[in-house]
């Protein structure tokens, strides 16, 4: 129905252009002096007018799916599954975001962290942009939820920073620092430091998290770049637990300080 | 089909770090017709590279299909018109009307926008602002009067069919004489073909914006700096770039890491083989008809003499090399006068890659090609940091910042900068026409001139010429309302006299200000028309500028501009974002021009990168110096912190697409509607 619509356009148009035109010899050829009359002005559209696309579609809606962290990490005596990932739909204003993270060790999820995010570029600021939504801890620990707020870009020199701030219903503000640098040792090769440090404002025995700071996650990963889009990796990363964080541990009969060396696989669609 | 060995620096791991020469024996699967047409040179005789067909006439039968072909090595999928990547070349004559009819076979709508032409804004093929597009199955019928001639191409404006194949040469030969005079003539089309689809590649640069560039900073390239400049200087550049998380090896966002450059449809292995009779004058029409790569094009032992650009005859001027951007043309004569072959180098500005030819006088000869020149990168002056002081780095492409102190950069005013430069035309030596008596150009000079000086067309009444014999003069409505003529040989200027004083309007400063779709605003822009651009300066070979660009006719329309727009090309390459004045298309309001006006048009280049600015349907005609001279062009490239300048006759109606050439930055929001009404 639209083809005939836009064939009827066509024969109209190129009726249109069947006057005269003289022998250039003569004079200048005339135009024809009528700007065509589209359905629609180029520019934004007004709503609810039998449109022609625009000549580019500069709004489009894209989406990508990336896992800074897929990754087995192993101190000798066990080891656990890493995840790390993000992915976000929309167009270059308007996005929503999934983030999600935990480990898996046998049978038990721990750490997870799932946030579902509304994400917009802040104004006068190049690299950043705002995020707000919620967060689920879902693992096989008891679960919790967060409203989220926080900021999330490109700090001066290429260091990515994510800051956020969490509110629960319990009355607990959590804040989360995250932050990690590519550094090119050659064209293919990259070698990430990046750390993630939690903070909470009150002590949580059920999920093993403490006030002040209760923990933090660094790495030193070495991953080379078979395409960008698939780049293997090896390194080291470390767990610490702080406060009552650390003594919940204990108590659990679990490491307050984990070593491990780890490999996996940075991938992004 | 020849499947290529792996040679022994190729790498195996599915990703390229070295483009891809190419199959010997690459190109179209299917059958494809020879270049056949006797006066244009025996090319493509061999299997092994082919030339597009070429069509003459005034009523041509086109199709769009997909298309099977191989050039890497990886089967796939292009569009192509009349079953060839490049399409044929339609050769029209000037003053005849022709009809195109386009049949589409492709499930997606397609169009054909005939760059460089001034016909009527219905006929100019921009889905959404001349027509709907060519739905698929729908056969469109162009009706184009031809007002024109030169050197020129069409190519699709529907989303990346252009990446995809879908362009071809215009040749449109002149009513009168050519008044350059060749023995042979070649259509040499550059193109970029990569195997990942065109919206793959856009969505790749979405989310990393150096997806395609393997020539980053490293911790490698830092200690060779160090070595060649010393710590601190390393260092402090480094920072200064750093803290606006900009990249100074950013040249082209897609490279030959992912592109086989082609020249005429064929791999730099495929070796596209023109041939030619010592002391003959060959005629070379260059093409740039890709969507993302400037070339640097040179033919080693072989000056050219450039005698058009973007269809305009120029005064001829003689070089070693020249770079163009996508969309424009260049008309070279080459006297290639010993037994030998030649090889046609033309390498992508950062250095990935490149397309060849060879000219030789026998099937079967070839040249050395040279090694591709180092790669440039971006310096201060790029992102509109005075330059005083500096010394303008020369070919070792890794750091520019030679011998500098640093704590000079900060708030020098650069006086000289300010404005175009107008006495440095070193470029453009008028006394290097020694082509001009062989090719006839003596009876040339300046006929049309010579009338407008002896008739003294101050006060003189119009209206008396209606019922002359204009066969031999061709002029312009003092009105403006009506196209102008192109300037040739018989075209009579519109004098200032000749029109009514109208106030002139200033333009309206452009507050601009950082933020997601600005990542910076030039603090010191100037022209810099004597500049041949990042990678070509200093090298010791003669290289075509702005600058050398003179039409050989006076332009038609006189009249001084009675306003002038000022436009920001603007854009963030981490968001992969790109605008005019901070704003994608859909973000803002069309440019509205009255019929009849003659306008001046500022392009301001906030970016890093080197953009051509293509305005359809309206010649431009660049401020470069040359007065009632000034070249007329289509596409102008604005390098980075640059200020360019143009005139603009908006002397036909309708809406027109203007917009950056790099396909990628189009679709991204470098585009606007100027409507003339």
């Amino acid at each position: 129905m639209l083809v005939a619509g836009a064939i009827g356009l066509m024969s109209s148009l190129g009726s249109a252009q069947t006057t005269a035109a003289a022998a250039p010899q003569e004079q200048p050829i005339a135009q024809s002096s009528s700007v065509p009359q589209a359905p629609e002005a180029a520019g934004p559209t007004p709503p609810g007018s039998m449109a022609w696309k625009p000549p580019v579609m500069d709004n489009r809606v894209y989406t990508h799916v990336l896992f800074n962290q897929l990754e087995g990490r192993s101190n000798g005596s066990g080891s656990s599954l890493r995840w790390d990932g993000e992915g976000w739909v929309g167009t270059d204003m308007n996005r929503l975001w999934v983030k999600s993270e935990g480990f898996v060790n046998g049978s038990t999820v721990s750490d997870g962290d799932h946030e579902l995010l509304y994400d917009r570029p802040i104004p006068r600021m190049r690299y950043f942009d705002a995020q707000v939504g919620v967060r689920e801890d879902l693992d096989s620990g008891p679960s919790r939820t967060w409203g989220a707020v926080g900021i999330q870009g490109l700090a001066p020199h290429f260091f990515d920073f994510e800051p956020t701030l969490y509110f629960s219903d319990g009355g607990n503000v959590a804040g989360r620092l995250q932050g990690s640098y590519d550094l090119q040792i050659t064209q293919r090769l990259v070698l990430q430091p990046e750390a993630e440090l939690n903070f909470y404002s009150k002590s949580d025995p059920g999920r093993g998290t403490g006030s002040g700071l209760s923990d933090l996650d660094t790495g030193l990963r070495l991953r080379y770049a078979i395409s960008r889009k698939f780049a293997p990796y090896v390194g080291f990363a470390y767990t610490g637990k702080y406060g009552d964080a650390a003594s919940f541990a204990r108590q659990q009969g679990e490491a307050v300080d984990s070593p491990t060396f780890v490999f996996g696989l940075r991938v992004w669609r | 089909m020849k499947r290529e060995t792996t040679s022994a620096g190729r790498r195996l791991l599915p990703s390229r770090r070295q483009f891809v020469l190419g199959l010997a024996a690459g190109g179209v699967i299917a059958g494809l017709e020879w270049g056949g047409f006797p006066a244009f040179g025996e090319a493509g005789q061999m299997p092994e590279h082919r030339s597009p067909a070429m069509l003459t006439g005034n009523h041509f039968e086109l199709t769009v299909d997909q298309l099977p072909v191989n050039f890497t090595g990886k089967k796939r999928t292009a569009v192509a018109v009349n079953g060839s990547v490049p399409g044929p070349t339609l050769r029209w004559r000037e003053g005849e009307v022709v009809t195109v009819a386009v049949t589409n076979r492709l499930k997606a709508p397609t169009s054909i926008h005939w760059h460089g032409m001034r016909i009527p804004a219905e006929m100019d093929g921009v889905p959404g602002l001349s027509f709907a597009g060519i739905a698929p199955g729908e056969r469109f019928v162009y009706r184009i009067p031809v007002m024109q001639s030169g050197t020129y191409w069409y190519h699709s404006h529907s989303g990346g069919q252009e990446q995809q194949g879908m362009t071809g040469a215009l040749i449109i030969e002149p009513k009168e004489k050519d008044p350059i005079a060749f023995d042979r003539e070649y259509v040499v089309m550059l193109t970029d073909w990569t195997d990942t689809d065109p919206e793959t590649v856009l969505s790749n640069l979405k989310q990393n914006s150096d997806y395609y560039n393997y020539r980053q900073r490293t911790a490698g390239t830092f200690f060779s700096d160090v070595k060649k400049n010393g710590l601190r200087p390393t260092l402090s550049e480094r920072w200064t770039w750093g803290r606006m998380n900009m990249s100074p090896t950013d040249i082209l966002d897609v490279t030959g890491s992912t592109y086989t450059y082609l020249l005429n449809g064929n791999t730099p292995k495929a070796n596209w083989t023109g041939l030619f009779k010592s002391g003959e004058r060959v005629r070379l029409r260059f093409i740039n008809a890709s969507a993302m790569t400037f070339f640097d094009v040179r033919i080693p032992d072989l000056p050219m003499t450039v005698v058009q650009s973007d269809g305009n005859d120029v005064e001829p001027v003689t070089v070693d090399e020249f770079r163009f951007g996508s969309a424009e043309t260049y008309d070279v004569i080459v006297e290639p006068k010993d037994d030998m072959a030649y090889t046609i180098f033309a390498q992508a500005q950062d250095r990935t890659g490149y397309a060849r030819a060879t000219l030789a006088p026998r099937m079967g000869m070839t040249a050395e090609v040279p090694p591709m020149d180092p790669r440039p990168v971006r310096t201060m002056q790029d992102m509109g940091m005075s330059m005083a002081g500096m010394k303008t780095p020369g070919m070792k492409g890794v750091s520019g910042m030679t011998g500098m102190d640093k704590s000079d950069m900060k708030g020098m005013d650069m006086a000289g900068m300010k404005g175009m430069d107008m006495s440095d035309m070193k470029g453009m030596d008028m006394s290097v026409t020694k082509d001009t008596n062989k090719s006839g150009m003596k009876g040339m000079d300046m006929a049309g001139m010579k009338d407008a000086d002896k008739s003294d067309m101050k006060g003189m009444d119009m209206s008396g010429m209606k019922g002359m014999d204009m066969a031999n003069m061709l002029m312009g409505d003092p009105t403006g309302t009506t196209p102008f003529p192109q300037p040739g040989p018989h075209t009579m200027p519109l004098h200032k006299g000749s029109y009514q004083e109208t106030k002139f309007e200033p333009s309206d400063p452009v507050p601009l200000h950082t933020g997601p779709q600005v990542v910076g605003v030039a603090k010191h822009v100037a022209a810099r028309y004597n500049d041949p651009g990042d990678g070509l300066k200093g090298n010791g070979r003669r290289v075509l500028t702005y600058a050398d660009l003179r039409t050989r006719y006076r332009g038609v329309d006189g009249r001084p501009p009675s306003r002038e727009i000022e436009l920001h090309l603007t854009g963030n390459m981490e968001r992969y974002i790109w605008g005019f004045n901070g704003k994608k298309f859909s973000e803002a309001e069309p440019i509205e021009l009255k019929l009849g006006e003659r306008l001046r048009i500022i392009l301001i280049n906030d970016t890093m990168m080197d953009h051509p600015i293509h305005l359809h349907g309206l010649w431009s005609e660049l401020e470069n110096g040359h007065g009632e001279f000034a070249p007329y062009k289509h596409t102008i490239i604005v390098k980075p912190s640059e200020r360019v300048s143009y005139l603009v006759s908006a002397d036909t109606p309708g809406r027109w697409a203007f917009h950056c050439h790099l396909q990628y930055h189009m679709e991204s929001g470098m585009f606007r509607t100027v409507v003339v009404s």
